[in-house]
Formats: C-alpha cells, sequence, structure tokens
C-alpha cells in the first residue's frame, strides 16, 4: 500500500509480522494484540512498531509508548476523526518515533494530520489510485495557513500575527 | 465589528481556491460523491429538495451593512431575490448551483464572509446574544468571545472529522438570550465573586433534536485566558469518545447522559491539566485586539427621554404599539435595539428579499451606525437607533413591509424551512405558521396574549427549535399524511425547560384551533401581569391537555 | 437518502443534477428536469435498468443521490408521486407557487 510524507512517495522500510515471526525483521510492525509478545520477542535494539485501533485504550497505550519506533494509527474511514486526536495526544506524551495515519483518508486531510503529528500516510490501492501523490501535495499548498497554536507544521496564525504585531513570540 | 486583517482574508480566499479545486476534483473522479459530502458540507453547500442550498455565515450574527447589501447582490444574481435567516443567526439561499458557489464564495470573501463550518460534523458557527454591546444587564460582550473561538475553530486540524456537528453558544447577559443551555457547549460570561476576575460559567451537552437534553455545568469558573485550552479538552474528550456507532447517538449530550457530568467533567479536567495550555492559549494582546473591534460606536450624549418619540407615539396607535413591542432598552441614553420583525403575517419566517435586505442596509447606515445584528428568533435587529429617529425609523420600514409589530408576540413565530424546502423534513412548518399568524392577526388579540413563543419544526431535527417553544409544533407523517404534535411550557432561557406532549398528531387544518383553545385557557385562567409561560408553569399541564383533547376528539 | 427496499411499482428514477442541484428524472433519452418525461417501470426487470441508469449516471459525475419513486399514472400517463414529499419534488414550495418547477415550463 502507497506511503506518502510532506516530501512525497516514499518506499516503505517497515513490514507487518506477527510477534511469532519477527525474528530477524528488521522493521517489523505488529498488530496492538500482539505487541507484549512482540516486545518480549524482539532483540535488543530491534525497532517495533504496532498498529492501533483508533479507539485504543490510552492508558495501556502510554505505558508503551517510549518502548515504540512506529505507531501506525488505523483510520477506519476518512470521516472518523478520532486518529487525529489520539497523534496528538501521542506526540504530547513525548513520542518522538514515527507515526503513520493508515486507511482512507483523503488528501484534504494531509494538512491536518500532518499538523496533528503524523508523519506520513498509508493508503489503499484504490485511492491512492483516484487520489496521487502529486494531489496530496498540492492539497498542502492549497490551506497553508491554520489559526491554532501548539500544533505541527506552519507557524499558527495566531503566532505570526502576533509577530507582525512586534509581540515576543 | 471585527474586521480581518491579512491573515484571515488570505484564509478565506485560499479556502474558496481550495474548494474550486475539490469540486474539480469531483467533477473528474478523484473524489467520490462520499468522500466530496464533508468537503462541500463544510462549505456550506447542501442537496436539498429541490436544489442545493448555501447557508452563510454571519458570526455570531453581527453584520454591517456592506455585508448585507453584498448578500441581497448574490441573492439577486444566482438566487431569486431572497434568503432566509436562519435559528443559528446564519443566512440560507435555497436555489444556487455547484457551478455557481466558488463565485459566491469570492463574492462573500470580498465583504470578509464565508460559508466555512456552516455544515458537517465540525464546530459550527458560534452564536450570540443579538443584543451583544448594547444590553442593560449585559456584564461582558459576547462577541470577542465567540470570536476568537471562531477563528480558533476554523478549519482545525485535530477536530474537523468530529462524530457529528457541535455548536457553541456565548452570553454575556443576566437573562440568557442566546439559548446556551441548548448548545453542545454554552458559555456564560461572568465575574468571579472573590477576585472580581471576569471568566466563564461552562456547561456541555445541551442540544434539541431526537433527545433533546439541557446542558450541565462542568466548569462553574474558568478564567478567561484558559478558555481555548479548556475547549481543546472538551473537544479532545468528545472527539476521541463520543459515539460514532449511531447518527442519533453521536452529539455530545449523549456522551454526557450516558457517563454522567461528573465523569465528562472528570475526563475533560483530566485532559486540560495534562495539555500544555500556555502553547495553545492566545495571549493577552490577541484578546485585547479582537476587543477593540467591539468598542461601542461614539455615541450622542442624549437625555434618556425623546419628547420627539413620545410625541409621535401619543399621535400614531400604529406607531406607538410598535415602539412598545419591537423595541429594547439601550445600555446608552437615548437609544433604543430596534426589531425588524420578518415575520410578517402569512409571509414565510425569516425570509427577507433582495430589496428589503438593501433597505435594512440603509436604514442601518442612516440610523444604526451602519451595524444589523441577526437573531436565532429570525428577526433582524438595528442595535443603536436614537429615540429621536424612530418615528421616521418605522416610515421607513413601514414601506418595505418591515414595521409588523409582533416580537415576542402570537405571531412571531419561529420556523425552519420545513418540507417546502429541505430534505430531510417529514413534514411542512411554513404553512403552519402562516396560518396561526393569520388566525390570531385577524383576531386582534396579540397585544392582549402577550408574549407567546411559538416554534415550528417540520422533522425530529428540531432546527425550529420546537421543544424550547412555549408552543412547540412538530411535523411528522402519519398514515402517508402530515400530522403535527404540539407541545407545551418549553423555555430556552436560563430556566431552560423541553415542552411536554399534549397528545396525539393533528391535521395541518386543525392546528390553528388547537393553538387558539391553548390560548384561551391561558386567557382565561391568568392573573394579573402573568405571562404565557408563567401560567403554564403555575397551572401544569392538565387544563390545557384537556382544551387540546377537546380539539383532537372534535376531529378524530 | 437510499431507499432500504424497493418501492411498490409503477417507479420512476428521481435524482440530483450533480453540477445544478435541479431535480432530474430519467428518461427515455438521459435526464430530464420535467417528470413527465420520466421512464415508468412496470416490472422488476425494468426498475432494475432504471437503477442502473441511476448508477451509472452517478459514477459519471452526472447525478446524485439516485432512486426509485412510486408513482400513479394519471389518464394522460403523468406519472404521480403517491409520496407528498416526492410529489413536492416534482412541483417546488407550497408556499412559493412562483418558484420551482410549478412556475417553469407549460405544456399543452
Amino acid at each position: 500500500m502507497p506511503l506518502l510524507d510532506r516530501a512525497g512517495p516514499r518506499d516503505d522500510a517497515w513490514h507487518r509480522v506477527t510477534a511469532a515471526t519477527l525474528a530477524g525483521v528488521p522493521h517489523p510492525i505488529v498488530a496492538w494484540a500482539e505487541l507484549p509478545a512482540a516486545l518480549t520477542a524482539a532483540t535488543p535494539g530491534q525497532p517495533i512498531g504496532v498498529d492501533l485501533p483508533n479507539n485504543v485504550a490510552w492508558p495501556e497505550l502510554a505505558l508503551l509508548l517510549r518502548r515504540l519506533a512506529l505507531v501506525s494509527v488505523r483510520f477506519p474511514s476518512f470521516s472518523d476523526g478520532r486518529g487525529f486526536s489520539l497523534a496528538r495526544r501521542i506526540r504530547d506524551h513525548g513520542f518522538t518515533g514515527t507515526l503513520r495515519a493508515h486507511g482512507p483518508i483523503i488528501a484534504d486531510q494531509f494538512a491536518h494530520a500532518l499538523a496533528c503529528g503524523f508523519d506520513e500516510v498509508e493508503l489503499p490501492d484504490d485511492l491512492a489510485a483516484r487520489q496521487p501523490p502529486a494531489q496530496w501535495l498540492a492539497a498542502l499548498e492549497r490551506v497553508s495557513d491554520a489559526y491554532p497554536r501548539g500544533y505541527a507544521g506552519p507557524q499558527s496564525i495566531l503566532d505570526r500575527r502576533r509577530n507582525a504585531l512586534g509581540g515576543t513570540p | 465589528m471585527y474586521r480581518y486583517d491579512e491573515f484571515d482574508d488570505r484564509f478565506v480566499r485560499q479556502r474558496v481556491a481550495q474548494f474550486r479545486t475539490q469540486v474539480a476534483r469531483r467533477l473528474d473522479g478523484s473524489l467520490t460523491e462520499d468522500e466530496f459530502k464533508p468537503l462541500r458540507l463544510q462549505n456550506g453547500v447542501y442537496l436539498q429538495l429541490h436544489a442545493y442550498m448555501l447557508r452563510i455565515a454571519i458570526p455570531y450574527g453581527t453584520l454591517s451593512s456592506r455585508q448585507l447589501r453584498q448578500l441581497a447582490l448574490i441573492g439577486d444574481r444566482f438566487d431569486r431575490g431572497y434568503g432566509h435567516f436562519t435559528t443559528r443567526q446564519n443566512l440560507q439561499f435555497n436555489w444556487p448551483t455547484l457551478r455557481d458557489v466558488p463565485e459566491i464564495l469570492d463574492l462573500l470573501a470580498d465583504v470578509e464572509m464565508h460559508c466555512i463550518q456552516t455544515s458537517g460534523n465540525c464546530i459550527r458557527n458560534v452564536t450570540a446574544d443579538h443584543f451583544a454591546g448594547v444590553a442593560r444587564d449585559e456584564i461582558e460582550d459576547p462577541r470577542p468571545t465567540a470570536e476568537l473561538i471562531r477563528q480558533w475553530s476554523t478549519n482545525h486540524p485535530e477536530f474537523s472529522f468530529l462524530p457529528r456537528k457541535f455548536k457553541i453558544a456565548v452570553t454575556g447577559a443576566e437573562h440568557d438570550r442566546a439559548a446556551i443551555k441548548t448548545h453542545d457547549i454554552g458559555l456564560r460570561l461572568l465575574r468571579d465573586p472573590a477576585s472580581g476576575e471576569i471568566g466563564y460559567e461552562v456547561m456541555v451537552g445541551g442540544g434539541l433534536g431526537r433527545t433533546p437534553m439541557i446542558a450541565r455545568v462542568i466548569r462553574n469558573f474558568l478564567p478567561r485566558r484558559d478558555l481555548l485550552a479548556y475547549l481543546e479538552a472538551v473537544m479532545r474528550v468528545y472527539n476521541l469518545e463520543g459515539r460514532r456507532d449511531n447518527k442519533y447517538k453521536a452529539r455530545v449530550k449523549i456522551l454526557v447522559h450516558e457517563i454522567g457530568a461528573e465523569e465528562f467533567s472528570r475526563r475533560v479536567e483530566d485532559e486540560f491539566a495534562r495539555l500544555d495550555g500556555p502553547s495553545v492559549a492566545a495571549d493577552t494582546a490577541e484578546l485585547d485586539r479582537i476587543a477593540s473591534y467591539f468598542a461601542p460606536p461614539v455615541y450622542e450624549d442624549l437625555p434618556d427621554d425623546s419628547l420627539a418619540l413620545d410625541t409621535a407615539r401619543a399621535a400614531d396607535p400604529a406607531f406607538d404599539r410598535f415602539a412598545a413591542v419591537n423595541t429594547t432598552p439601550h445600555r446608552a441614553p437615548g437609544y433604543v435595539g430596534v426589531t425588524v420583525s420578518l415575520k410578517p403575517v402569512g409571509g414565510a419566517p425569516g425570509d427577507a428579499t433582495s430589496d428589503q435586505m438593501r433597505a435594512v442596509a440603509d436604514l442601518a447606515d442612516r440610523y444604526s451606525f451602519g451595524e444589523i445584528r441577526v437573531s436565532h428568533h429570525q428577526n433582524l435587529i438595528l442595535p443603536h437607533v436614537r429615540k429621536d429617529d424612530l418615528h421616521a425609523l418605522w416610515q421607513a420600514l413601514a414601506a418595505q413591509d418591515l414595521a409588523t409589530a409582533n416580537v415576542g408576540l402570537v405571531t412571531d413565530i419561529i420556523c425552519c424551512p420545513g418540507l417546502d424546502y429541505c430534505a430531510l423534513a417529514t413534514a411542512r412548518s411554513i404553512p403552519i405558521a402562516q396560518a396561526i399568524a393569520e388566525r390570531f392577526a385577524a383576531s386582534g388579540r396579540e397585544a392582549e396574549i402577550g408574549e407567546l413563543n411559538i416554534k415550528i419544526s417540520g422533522c425530529i431535527n428540531a432546527c425550529g427549535h420546537h421543544h424550547v417553544g412555549h408552543i412547540g409544533i412538530l411535523g411528522l407523517e402519519k398514515s402517508g399524511a402530515e400530522s403535527y404534535q404540539l407541545t407545551l411550557g418549553g423555555d430556552a432561557t436560563l430556566n431552560a425547560a423541553v415542552g411536554e406532549r399534549l397528545g396525539p398528531g393533528l391535521a395541518a387544518e386543525d392546528v390553528p384551533e388547537a393553538v387558539e383553545r391553548i390560548v384561551g385557557v391561558y386567557l382565561g385562567e391568568r392573573r394579573a401581569g402573568e405571562s404565557f409561560i408563567e401560567a403554564v408553569r403555575r397551572l401544569g399541564l392538565s387544563p390545557f391537555k384537556a382544551a387540546f383533547q377537546e380539539v383532537a376528539d372534535a376531529v378524530a | 437518502m437510499s431507499v432500504p427496499r424497493r418501492p411498490p411499482l409503477p417507479v420512476i428514477l428521481i435524482a440530483n443534477d450533480l453540477l445544478d442541484g435541479d431535480v432530474v428524472f430519467a428518461a427515455a433519452q438521459g435526464w430530464s428536469r420535467d417528470h413527465r418525461d420520466a421512464l415508468v417501470a412496470h416490472s422488476d426487470a425494468a426498475a432494475d435498468a432504471l437503477e442502473a441508469a441511476g448508477r451509472a449516471a452517478l459514477l459519471a459525475q452526472r447525478v446524485v443521490d439516485p432512486y426509485l419513486v412510486d408513482v400513479t399514472e394519471a389518464p394522460d400517463g403523468e406519472p404521480v408521486p403517491r409520496h407528498y414529499r416526492e410529489r413536492l419534488r416534482t412541483l417546488g414550495p407550497s408556499n412559493r407557487l412562483d418558484l420551482g418547477k410549478q412556475a417553469e415550463t407549460q405544456r399543452p
């Protein structure tokens, strides 16, 4: 499934495996239910990624985040925006690994995803065919401004306004 | 009123360009209809019974004359020469084409207007007291707060794909004219008794529709500087935990109801404590900048009494009635707020022609510092009129059929467009309003009856706010025909209450008679000076139910 | 608004034009804004064909929200929707007879 970040399409170094088959896989992603087993089975220094449903129990996830190199958040549909809040919480918690949005989100949501802390988006083939990378990058260009402070990406309007008026940032 | 700076202007222009390409990508198949639908909804474009409908945002109901003229022009050029003012202080056009919408959005951007988030599962137009800045009982003008929230919530990266729509209202006075208790978030500006500082009482979980609920207070006092961080906390809890399995159970009111207000409050406070407040707060300079736009106009130094007004009232009973009914006391001596009723007897409630809009714009320039308000009662307001000018204003309004003296009376009916326009409706609502208004106007008893708020919805979604009408009317379908349920005792103020059903549904032609009988009970039983809603509270439902049942039995 | 099960025959197919928003009806040649031109299906097979035409036009970005509507046929063949909501869609707002289809093309 095609992978995209703010620079464009990229190859996917990660592979979805089970906890039982992650030995020797340089960048394994396992399902959330398998994560404890995977962390036990992992060799020292082996980066581990997890596939999360977007209704994961936060306290459980918070305990395991520091041991993860990649978190992939499932979007069951583009209209289900839970993943945006989950990403925000994950970043607020101090996670500095790779954050991936996985599912049928649309190009018009790319800016939202990046602002909430996602690094990349993994799309279903049919959607990627209808909305090729050029549309995603163009969508990012088209609305470059956002009001709320505290999100990733271009400086918020509230902060730019403050700077323009000569206030301290 | 607020004026866009370079950032606001560029934002709306980018948004229009974005929508243009979204339409193009819809046409070339890049976007499916399912994907395009939320995008067009978040630009105010609905698909209705006969045509598309465009809902234009009028932030907290405040308009300049220049903006109102532009709306009139759009109505003439792209629609059928009229628009409909809604129960959320917005304006709807009923006949635009999708191909014309980008051009309409350009014209709106030219006057600092837009259609952003007037629909969709996102934060909608923030509404406020339509007498903001002028009411005598005001503690603080709610509009700077509303404007701050408007900006913060616009195209918010985290909260644009919520479980369902989200409506916020702000009031800054002792009497709540913004119906905050029926909103997803209601904010009431108040002064902390101990410190004297201004902050907010925060309530969550109000809403009408299928399951009407009154909002619950989750925070008694929120300091002003914490507003955006606290809102972020509420929205995050809702976004993560609101139900997404059932469209009719997806509003925040359901979540508050299911886990309880205390638990909801606890989760919000947890999130609020966890997030980095200062990193998301607007600084004092920004709050001051926004507030400066809402400084009052330079009023003349006038005595509170106007000889010209008193003389004119004594000379003309019709004008006297208008002055008594359609004006509101103003904090500046010698001034009043004037409500321009868009409820002419027999008309469609809330509709105004482009000619009428231009007339009101001109009158606003002449008599009201160029400012107009839209109330959620679907009327327009000229907020700063000298008492000395009231008679001349009234004459000019009368020439445009805009001088109906019925504000708050039985013919000042709140009414959604209903099945005559709306694809969601189950029955027509406008003809019911027309029939009731005609019946009561003909009887000449409006003044005698006094304040009586009738609210009519053409379906369970309750855009006509029927649940909080003193008399509420809900249009449904029964046995293949339109059928109307009446409720009694609803209240949209801080005494918020949901009306109770009086009995079985009636056919359209029987509704005016039923309403007349209900009013008859009131007139027969009331005490001196007692309003309709006060009498209903005192008497309870039984006498009214009995009168209603007489009608239901007679036509069964 | 999609209908969960097929309405009783005879039926016509109604939709909205994507770009204009006008109510349109599947007709013998393409789509018409006048319900009197609507193709009336008297059999399940004919109704299937109408729905297929709707789906095709939806995929071709021509119409949105196509669905079948049950009708009675007047003596002159005019298909009149049986439900009051769908009848309103062939007419226009009942409080503004000067607007909508009811105010448009007069036919002999």
